[in-house]
């Protein structure tokens, strides 16, 4: 909400500058986000009368204008406007003067003809963004006056911020009696102007037919019929001044009076050409498939829970957002019809946005109108039209249902609750002052008062919101810091959950860094990735790659990783920690349940280290499977739980078939890892197959509590076994037969080689398995051991069809 | 026998001259094996008479003696050597780089939130989480959002087709955590939120984190107390705070956090857009329509909520100046993160 300085003042009696004022109102909750000066810097502009304006003898589009600035002889300007005309005020740079972007006047030469400053146009004085021609000041306008004087453009504009409680600070009358209350200053209402108010507003008696059918929706409604007005006029420059300064652009003298009344006391109007309105005026709901056309020519069907201004022709207007362009206003037009109504919120609330509109009508209304001042508003703009555009009034239609009038109930506000509630006690009288500063009506009662809300106030329902009120206007600044005294309560920390730094950090210390990707992905990749699973898309996207819920953190990930080979990283790792979003049951896009699975994933490609100095050959490689599974080993070795976890070969679509695992606790799936799947590489240009996986967090990573097992004080003995058995022999199943075998008294069993080649059958592998025996209580004998490795290398003859190399 | 002085001082000369340990144990053979010249000497012994063996006898063993110790001298010199030579053939460049993996590190956002939640931990408030996908309900109704009330406008909600949405904020936690554990209760609650906005200073996606302390008794004053000291302890300095008045459908009264720029100290300066204090946070006591939409006993229990951005806090922590770049996983950014 733009308030210009001047305009406030006008309404309220306040000794605080702008800037205070400014700061004073952001301390209470009208923050102040820019304070901005009504005009920019210029000097040496003067209020001038062209006497006279004869065409260039050189140029067909110039006029040598003799120009009074009231004392001297007249000077002589060459101007380019079309309307520089003799009898015309208008403002001239007289030399020397400074406009804005730095523009100084010297006497210049036009096509040969003197030219002893310039005659300005609004834009040139960067008073509008453009205009048609040279300012026109009106004709009482003194000559030889600073113009700045006398557009009082040495003003500033408070740029507010209106929390969206506050419709009634959305005026200047609105700011007014906040500053009023802040300030104890008082309200002074509007300054009288020549012309005004000495015109009585109602000598017709013609009066236009109103008709309420939904009092509900709209329990007031205030028309007026105003005739001979002469509508192509300017608005006069004083109005046209403030209104710039507001950010509303100047129309014509009804329009800009709607406007001037809307900003000044917050009631919306509406003026209809009354030349154009049928049969009378008609409040109701829409009817199913019934359209309008908007004033800015759009074209809406509207529902039947849309309240409309209607005539015998149908819709001229949506109640509180729009007119309808059929009874517009325009330059011809010569008689009208105000409308200034009450409509209550709720009938006003979310309709304007399903046309994708929000009008200045639409939100003061979806806040709450002082339903008291419909009359008043009427009043105003006749006054002011009148003044300005002629005419005369007929009578005001009053249509009232007071009934569906909103009434203030009165609120009790305690003194304990109050003193309990902020943590401050304050005076009674100061409670009292600011709540009647508010112009509430307050009462005081044995445990603190009633308090009646004024009716422009549609924010205050309960106790607290009167607390806010008293602490608001006396300041939050007033109420002192003070510790909460309440018991000492201990929260709870479940060992079973993975502390979540130290998970990260697992993942950094192995090189990981770690993103953060939308939650939402490009349904084209993520479709690609998993076909088989349903994603939820969003019904209103930003972007439509952007537009579906990760089933998987791999699509962020992988088009993370992308785009750092784009910049020519060429050793990525990447991992995130954050939800995925399953649909369970129902259909993508459907109502069902959605499990969020909180996840950790991570993608590694590139080579296997950073490069550097000194590594063996087989070290300087891209990174492949066992890479990554190495590094989802230090996570599941933090569960403290090693033994449940198995890798099992499965394929997922995403994935290479041959190096793809699911990963299990106890049985059951936890996560994913593999290679990325080779037509996947190709087609996202990948330069080296990213590794990739994903644990969902709950189920996997929940932590045991370590538990002492005794250490064996005895020898250990180890041997080592060298196995061919068939490519298709898992390790697993291998180790599983060694484990089973070779009984509790195998402490440990490493593979330390892997060799297929020369020595061994083609389709066949040499696994080399290294044993070590310990017993808790006693040492080992030769024997004992030798009989073990018997044990072994009989059972996987027979279970693995293995043989044993020598 | 022969002059044992000169015979001294020649192998006393030959065992200065070796080069080695080998040569040095050739010398020790040579002078005082079975076979070596000292000892040779001993059999010189019988030509002399009886009465001059003793002390003939004494200077030989006592040559024998004088050589053994230059022998042992000159072995430990030797060794010492040796070891010198090993040790300067050891020699390593200790300025070449460690082998192995390179340290990663967690992104800004995580670390400033870890930060925030070890801090509240201490100051005796539980982590708690809810979903990201929400229902009308926890997001806007038992928040106090009317339908189609204006204050929804200054959410841009994104929606599913079935009424579901993205949480605009992470307020439903209050609801969630107060509807399951009831009061008095004490969470902070951070987490991914989402607007349908994106510019320079807007991402669709951003991080909250939201704190509530319902109890007896809670008052503005406490709110006031604990945003302050948070905020102190997070950016670890003394700063200046102030609350204005603001709106927030599920606080009243609401305020504005305001506290004074970490960049001038509140001289005023580009962050500040040169009014000394940054916009940190929204709080508010918590209305009492919430507490009772969350069954808890309004008459009885105050409370307080705020919320606050992680993303912006993290911004003003380490110094970015772009939020979009938190969420570009660029490597060349993300590396700048690798402190703990």
């Amino acid at each position: 909400m733009r308030i210009p300085y001047s305009w406030l003042t006008e309404w309220v009696s306040v000794a605080w500058s702008a800037q205070e004022l400014g700061s004073r109102l952001t301390m209470a909750g009208l923050e102040l986000e820019a304070l901005e000066p009504a005009a920019p810097v210029f000097s040496g502009v003067v209020v001038a009368e062209i006497l006279a304006a004869e065409k260039h003898p050189q140029a067909d589009k110039l006029r040598v204008c003799r120009v009074s600035t009231g004392k001297g002889e007249p000077l002589q300007i060459v101007c380019g406007a079309p309307n520089a005309r003799a009898g015309l005020k208008s403002a001239l740079a007289v030399l020397g003067a400074t406009l804005p972007g730095d523009l100084t006047i010297k006497a210049a030469k036009l096509r040969g003809v003197e030219s002893a400053g310039m005659l300005c146009s609004a834009k040139e004085l960067g008073l509008a963004e453009a205009s048609g021609g040279i300012l026109e000041l009106p004709s009482d306008a003194p000559a030889g006056e600073d113009l700045r004087e006398y557009l009082a453009l040495d003003d500033l504009v408070l740029e507010l911020n209106i929390t969206p409680n506050r419709g009634d600070a959305m005026s200047i009358i609105g700011v007014a009696r906040d500053v009023a209350a802040l300030s104890g200053g008082k309200l002074t209402g509007p300054a009288a102007r020549k012309g005004q108010g000495s015109r009585p507003t109602a000598v017709l008696r013609d009066a236009f037919g109103v008709y309420v059918d939904s009092p509900s929706g709209c329990p007031k409604f205030v028309g007026r019929v105003i005739r001979g007005v002469n509508n192509k006029l300017p608005s006069p420059v004083w109005m046209r001044e403030r209104l710039r300064r507001a950010g509303v652009r100047s129309i014509s003298p009804v329009v800009d009076v709607t406007n001037y009344v809307m900003l000044e006391l917050g009631q919306p109007m509406h003026a209809y050409d009354l030349a154009k309105l049928t049969g009378e005026i008609r409040v109701r709901f829409g009817r199913a498939g019934e359209t309008i056309t908007l004033l800015d020519g759009k074209v809406v069907e509207v529902q039947p829970d849309v309240l409309l201004i209607t005539d015998s022709s149908g819709p001229v207007g949506i109640a509180g957002i729009m007119g309808g362009q059929r009874t517009a206003v325009g330059a011809e037009t010569t008689d009208v019809f105000f409308e200034a109504a009450y409509f209550s919120p709720d009938t006003v609330i979310g309709r304007a946005l399903r046309w994708g509109l929000t009008t200045d009508a639409s939100q003061r209304f979806e806040r709450g109108v002082d339903p008291s001042q419909q009359e008043r508003a009427v009043e105003r703009a006749t006054e002011l039209l009148l003044a300005m555009a002629g005419g005369e009034g007929g009578p005001a239609t009053i249509q009232k249902s007071k009934e569906h009038l909103p009434a203030r109930a009165e609120v009790t506000l305690r003194r304990k609750q109050l003193a309990r509630l902020l943590g401050a006690a304050f005076d009674d009288a100061r409670v009292r002052a600011s709540l009647e500063g508010l112009q509430m009506r307050v009462e005081p009662t044995a445990e603190g008062w009633r308090v009646v809300p004024p009716p422009h106030r549609f924010d205050i329902a309960i106790e607290a919101d009167l607390i806010e009120e008293v602490a608001r206007i006396i300041g939050y600044q007033e109420i002192s810091e003070a510790d909460a005294q309440v018991p000492q309560r201990f929260g709870s920390l479940p060992s079973a959950r993975p502390p979540e730094r130290e998970m990260l950090q697992a993942l950094a210390l192995r090189g990981y860094h770690e993103a953060i990707t939308y939650a939402f992905v490009d349904p084209q990749l993520q479709g690609r990735l998993f076909p088989e699973l349903a994603a939820i898309a969003l019904a209103n996207p930003i972007a439509s790659d952007l537009s579906v819920m990760r089933v998987s953190l791999w699509p962020g990930l992988l088009k993370a990783a992308l785009e750092n080979q784009h910049r020519q990283q060429d050793r990525i790792r990447l991992f995130e920690h954050g939800a995925r979003f399953v649909a369970t049951g129902a259909a993508a896009g459907t109502a069902g349940p959605i499990r969020e699975v909180d996840t950790l994933a991570g993608i590694a490609c590139g080579q296997r280290l950073p490069e550097q100095w000194g590594l063996p050959r087989e070290m300087r490689a891209p990174v492949d499977f066992f890479d990554i599974k190495g590094d989802v080993e230090t996570l599941l070795a933090a569960t403290g739980a090693r033994a449940e976890f198995t890798f099992e070969p499965q394929a997922l679509s995403c994935l290479h078939p041959g190096r793809a695992a699911r990963l299990l606790r106890k049985g059951e799936p936890v996560g994913w890892l593999g290679e990325l799947h080779p037509s996947l590489v190709k087609a996202l240009d990948f330069t080296y197959p990213p590794m990739l996986f994903e644990l969902d967090v709950e189920a996997a990573l929940w932590v045991e509590r370590s538990a002492y097992r005794e250490v064996s004080r005895f020898p250990q003995v180890r041997r080592d076994l060298a196995v061919v058995v068939d490519e298709s022999v898992a390790l697993s199943s291998l180790t599983e037969r060694v484990t089973f075998t070779a009984s509790s008294l195998l402490r440990d069993l490493r593979v330390f080689d892997v060799y297929r080649g020369p020595g061994v059958e083609a389709g066949r592998k040499s696994v080399a398995l290294g044993l070590i025996f310990q017993d808790i209580s006693r040492t080992l004998t030769e024997d004992a051991v030798a009989a073990l490795m018997a044990d072994v290398v009989a059972d996987l003859r027979v279970s693995l069809n293995a043989k044993i190399r020598e | 026998m022969q002059d044992l002085t000169s015979l001294v001082s020649e192998a006393l000369g030959e065992v200065a001259a070796c080069a080695d340990l080998a040569a040095l144990d050739e010398a020790r053979v040579r002078w005082l094996g079975k076979k070596g010249t000292l000892t040779e000497q001993l059999k010189s012994l019988g030509g002399l008479p009886a009465a001059e063996r003793p002390a003939a006898g004494q200077r030989i063993n006592e040559a024998k003696e004088h050589v053994q110790a230059a022998i042992e001298a000159r072995r430990e010199a030797l060794a010492r050597e040796e070891v010198e030579r090993e040790l300067a053939a050891g020699r390593i460049d200790v300025t070449l780089p460690g082998r192995g993996e390179r340290r990663g590190g967690l992104h800004p956002v995580t670390l400033a939130r870890l930060r925030m939640e070890e801090i509240l931990r201490g100051a005796g408030f539980e982590v708690a989480t809810g979903p990201e996908i929400e229902d009308d309900f926890h997001n806007f109704e038992a928040l106090n959002f009317p339908p189609n009330h204006p204050a929804r406008a200054m959410h841009d909600t994104f929606y599913f087709s079935d009424g579901r949405l993205l949480r605009t904020h992470t307020s439903p936690v209050q609801i969630r955590a107060m509807l399951s554990k009831g009061a008095p209760i004490a969470i902070v609650a951070p987490g991914r939120v989402y607007r349908c906005d994106s510019d320079m200073t807007h991402s669709p996606m951003f991080h909250q984190i939201e704190g509530l302390k319902v109890d007896e008794d809670i008052s503005f004053a406490n709110m006031k107390a604990a945003l302050h000291g948070f905020l102190q302890a997070f950016f670890e300095r003394d700063l200046a705070m102030r609350l204005r008045p603001s709106y927030f459908p599920f606080t009243e009264p609401s305020a504005e956090v305001d506290m004074s720029c970490v960049f001038c100290e509140g001289k005023g300066c580009r962050t500040c857009k040169h009014t000394g204090w940054l916009e940190i946070a929204g709080c508010g006591m918590v209305h009492p329509n919430v507490l009772l939409a969350s069954g808890v006993d309004a008459e009885r229990y105050t409370g307080y909520a705020w919320g606050m951005g992680i993303d912006r806090l993290a911004m003003l922590r380490y110094g970015v100046s772009d939020l979009r770049l938190f969420f570009e996983s660029d490597l060349r950014f993300l590396e700048q993160f690798q402190a703990v």
